[in-house]
């Protein structure tokens, strides 16, 4: 008979953690090296669900490769849709309608809500508060519905095309709006009392997993991981594009540099999201939604570009060389939960196993996005 | 009342059934009630209300085939389930629900359930060690310290109780309690002891029985987000489904414990009808606190636990006991 | 400022001012001739480029040689990196390596390090030591070009199967 598995007191195990795990939300795997519950060396394992975006962004024509960004961060989606039509629209020289870009910045921000939204919910679940995640994904439902009114689908749309949209929004998506705004004003502030206040969750986050400054930027880390860490970065402010700048709202920076700091950066978000949407829908110009003078083949001159967008889960920068062609030479999309996982491996060495999982959670990941 | 076999056995057997029944249909009531906290409709299709889902999910649990992992020790493995049913089960044989209604009261009573309960623990740390699976392996270590550092506050404060009843039968605890709310150890304002920590007592006793049942704050056992299920990752079936049954009974002995210990067990608040429906109604009430709680605080952490027994609860109550007796020894 | 500051540290990797080739992007007009007769490879020298056409400030491409000093530049400058990839010029028989690098502050200046290598021999020093976070960005481009980052601590593959021995990004690639 085997024995069961005995251990030295000063020998490791192996504790393989995913590719099918609960805290791991999706098929990553983190291969730790533990004594007793404490992590000595951690390798994460990517790559279960790479499907090769950029292969086919070289395959595939500028239009055909619109439907391919929302498969890569199926809760954010529009965010990084965002930065593909803003790269080639500014490589090939399309002027976007002002009604378009305000719409698009609104879905945006409807859908970075319905991100955190989500995120806040699995992250307390990670925690094991589970009533939470019930409460968050009802509210994600009026956002779900909203967009699937305008943009036809719930999860990966397909909205945004090279010079404005596929579809305008009608009144009733105006109304909605606006009478989900207090309604998730208030939803704010039952979760701010029901799990910020409580004791149990701020003692599993204050003090855990510190990022320095330092090694936010070794690592190129961005979003609330970047922002917990009290680095004033958001893509939208540093770097603006679209209308952003025609709003006002604020980057919510926390200096604790803890997990508890990386939560309220997004919680507060989701409030200057709100603010955003609100002020969008105060200023929403009217007129078309499509240029009316548009390229009827997409070829984008020769060159070199970048673009940067800051989506749900942090600064999402894609890269096209063109070579004239009607497809991209060559597209680059760099995704920001790939380097902010990356920290994992150096962050969580030391740490409890419980710890390190909420330290994970901390970081909102979607695995389909670091695969890419 | 005089004790022939016929009613032992009969008593034993309506024991098993009142925990089989109560493990069952708690596993109904928590879904329901938790999916009344999520705002969500919860199990509502097989039978009224949804009253049919147990046993049918009893039904299935038993159709599947009990799978045993390839590495593990069977004898253990096998043995894990039944350990955890069957202590539960035996403590209820000498829980007094009246005057009346018990199977077979014993002068060592306290004696006898806190022997048994201490079995529990037991049932973890075989079935997490006998599973060669490291998960459960690391989940019953923390089943196993979780256990040792709760079992010592809860001891102390149940001394504390029975250092003011003057013995360790149930029913005489019962009895000192039964004039009124203000004989109740909670808070007992008249009876024996005027001891005014006695609330703080209760609150030890309810987080102690809150860890040693493994639920939620507390349920770092089977912390599934971290330890997937922690020590029954590998069992299936009708293991899964004792340990899941054992879990409620467990549930079950626990706030009776605290029903007799300091609410008075059966008595009335108010000094009228005191009966069995009482012990019920306090019974009952104790459980939904318990699911209460647990669709509502995250999980703590093993070393928050820890911390929280050996440095707080541990000093408190023996603060408590010592308070108590010299309380004892003055009046 | 520190686009002017980055931009003088640069130039001093290129002590021979190197004739800057004209920007390719201004031959929009005869794109036709272009494609017919394509412009030879970039010499290596810094280039400020428009960003709000390109989205970055400064693109310096280098020699692999120099490659480490420039992102040391960058770090003391407290550059953060964005990304690493590659390109493959297959008509020019090269490999070009992208480096991304931005800042967290308002100070807005992109910078792009490029370096060109042989086609059949690819090999760049690794910059993990400098950015530890280069280390994922390199094993993805040794991944998908076949780059060999010289001293990378663990150059195994991470987006493909640990067994893959093919680079699905170069242009010869066939499925």
């Amino acid at each position: 008979m085997n024995s069961p598995i005995l251990l030295q007191p000063d020998e490791t195990f192996i504790l393989n953690v995913g590719p099918q795990h609960p805290a791991t939300h999706g098929v990553l795997r983190v291969k730790m090296e533990m004594n007793g519950e404490y992590i000595v060396n951690a390798e994460t394992v990517i790559g279960y669900i790479h499907r090769m975006h950029e292969k086919m962004g070289e395959l595939k024509t500028y239009p055909q490769f619109l439907m391919n960004l929302s498969r890569m961060d199926y809760l954010g989606a529009l965010g990084y849709s965002h930065g593909h039509v803003l790269l080639v629209e500014k490589a090939s020289g399309i002027v976007v309608p002002e009604r378009a870009e305000y719409i698009r910045a609104i879905m945006v921000e409807l859908n970075r809500i319905a991100s955190h939204l989500f995120w806040f919910g699995a992250f307390v679940m990670d925690l094991g508060g589970f009533s939470p995640l019930m409460y968050a994904l009802q509210d994600r439902e009026h956002i779900l519905d909203m967009l699937e009114a305008v943009t036809g689908s719930r999860l990966t749309y397909c909205y945004f095309r090279f010079g404005g949209l596929y579809n305008d929004v009608d009144d009733d998506f105006i109304t909605a709006a606006r009478q989900f705004i207090p309604r998730m004003r208030k939803s704010m502030k039952k979760y701010h009392k029901l799990v910020t206040g409580n004791i149990i969750f701020r003692k599993r986050l204050e003090g855990i997993a510190p990022l320095s400054k330092e090694m936010c930027r070794k690592y190129g880390a961005s979003s609330a991981v970047a922002r917990g860490s009290g680095i004033n970065f958001d893509v939208r402010k540093n770097e603006p594009y679209s209308v952003y700048p025609e709003f006002d709202f604020d980057v919510p920076v926390y200096h604790e540099c803890d997990s508890l700091a990386r939560y309220m950066v997004r919680m507060d978000e989701i409030e200057q999201s709100l603010r955003i949407v609100e002020q969008g829908l105060d200023k929403l110009p009217g007129g078309p939604i499509m240029p009316d003078k548009k390229p009827k083949l997409i070829k984008p001159p020769v060159g070199d570009y970048y673009q940067a967008v800051e989506t749900a889960r942090g600064s999402f920068g894609i890269r096209l060389v063109s070579d004239g062609g009607k497809n991209p030479y060559r597209l680059k999309l760099r995704s920001p939960t790939y380097s902010n996982m990356h920290l994992f491996d150096e962050a969580c060495r030391g740490m409890m196993i419980m710890d390190a999982l909420a330290f994970m959670g901390s970081l909102d990941l979607v695995i389909p996005e670091i695969d890419r | 009342m005089r004790l022939t076999l016929l009613n032992v056995i009969v008593a034993v057997v309506l024991a098993i059934a009142f925990a089989a029944l109560n493990a069952a249909y708690l596993v109904w009531a928590e879904r329901r009630g938790a999916a009344r906290i999520q705002r969500r409709p919860g199990p509502n299709i097989n039978g009224p209300f949804g009253l049919l889902q147990p046993p049918l999910d009893g039904i299935k649990l038993m159709a599947k085939q009990l799978t045993i992992p390839g590495g593990a020790d069977k004898i253990m493995f096998i043995t894990a389930p039944v350990l955890a049913m069957f202590p539960a089960i035996m403590s209820f044989v000498t829980i007094p629900f009246s005057d009346t209604i018990v199977a077979k009261n014993m002068s060592v009573g306290v004696l006898m359930i806190f022997a048994f309960a201490s079995m529990g623990s037991m049932s973890l740390l075989f079935a997490g060690w006998s599973s060669r699976n490291k998960y459960s392996m690391m989940s019953s270590v923390r089943a196993v310290s979780q256990a040792v550092a709760y079992e010592i506050p809860m001891l102390i404060t149940t001394i504390t109780v029975v250092m003011i009843a003057g013995s360790t039968d149930l029913m005489e605890i019962v009895h000192q309690q039964s004039r009124s709310i203000l004989h109740w150890n909670i808070f007992p304002l008249l009876g024996n002891s005027h001891n005014l920590l006695m609330p703080f007592s209760f609150l030890i006793f309810f987080i102690c029985t809150l860890a040693e049942t493994n639920r939620a704050p507390f349920d770092l056992g089977e912390a599934e987000s971290e330890l997937v299920a922690g020590f029954h990752t590998e069992y299936g079936s009708m293991g899964f489904g004792l340990f899941f049954m054992g879990e409620y009974a467990n549930i079950v002995i626990g706030s009776c414990m605290t029903t007799i210990l300091f609410l008075g067990g059966w008595s009335c608040p108010f000094g009228l009808f005191p009966g069995v429906w009482w012990f019920i109604l306090k019974l009952y009430l104790l459980i939904a606190t318990f699911i209460w709680i647990r669709w509502t605080f995250p999980r703590t952490t093993i070393y928050g636990l820890l911390n929280l027994s050996w440095k707080i609860l541990i000093p408190l109550s023996l603060f408590n006991l010592l308070f108590t007796a010299g309380l004892i020894k003055v009046f | 400022m520190i686009y002017e500051k980055i931009k003088t540290t640069l130039s001093s990797l290129f002590p021979d001012p190197v004739p800057v080739p004209p920007e390719e992007e201004s031959a929009g007009d005869d794109q036709e001739k272009k494609v017919k007769s394509p412009p030879p490879p970039r010499q290596d020298g810094l280039l400020e480029r428009e960003y709000s056409v390109h989205g970055y400030h400064l693109d310096a491409q280098i020699s692999p040689a120099q490659l480490i000093a420039a992102v040391t530049m960058l770090d003391d400058a407290e550059f953060f990196i964005e990304s690493i990839t590659g390109v493959d010029w297959i008509k020019d028989n090269q490999l070009e390596v992208v480096y991304d690098f931005s800042r967290y502050d308002f100070d807005l200046c992109r910078v792009v390090i490029r370096t060109r290598i042989d086609r059949q021999s690819p090999v760049v020093p690794t910059i993990t030591s400098i950015y530890p976070g280069a280390n994922w960005h390199e094993r993805e481009t040794h991944d998908f070009f076949g780059i060999k980052f010289d001293g990378h601590p663990n150059l195994i593959p991470l987006l493909l199967p640990e067994d893959a021995d093919f680079h699905p990004l170069l242009k010869d690639f066939k499925a």
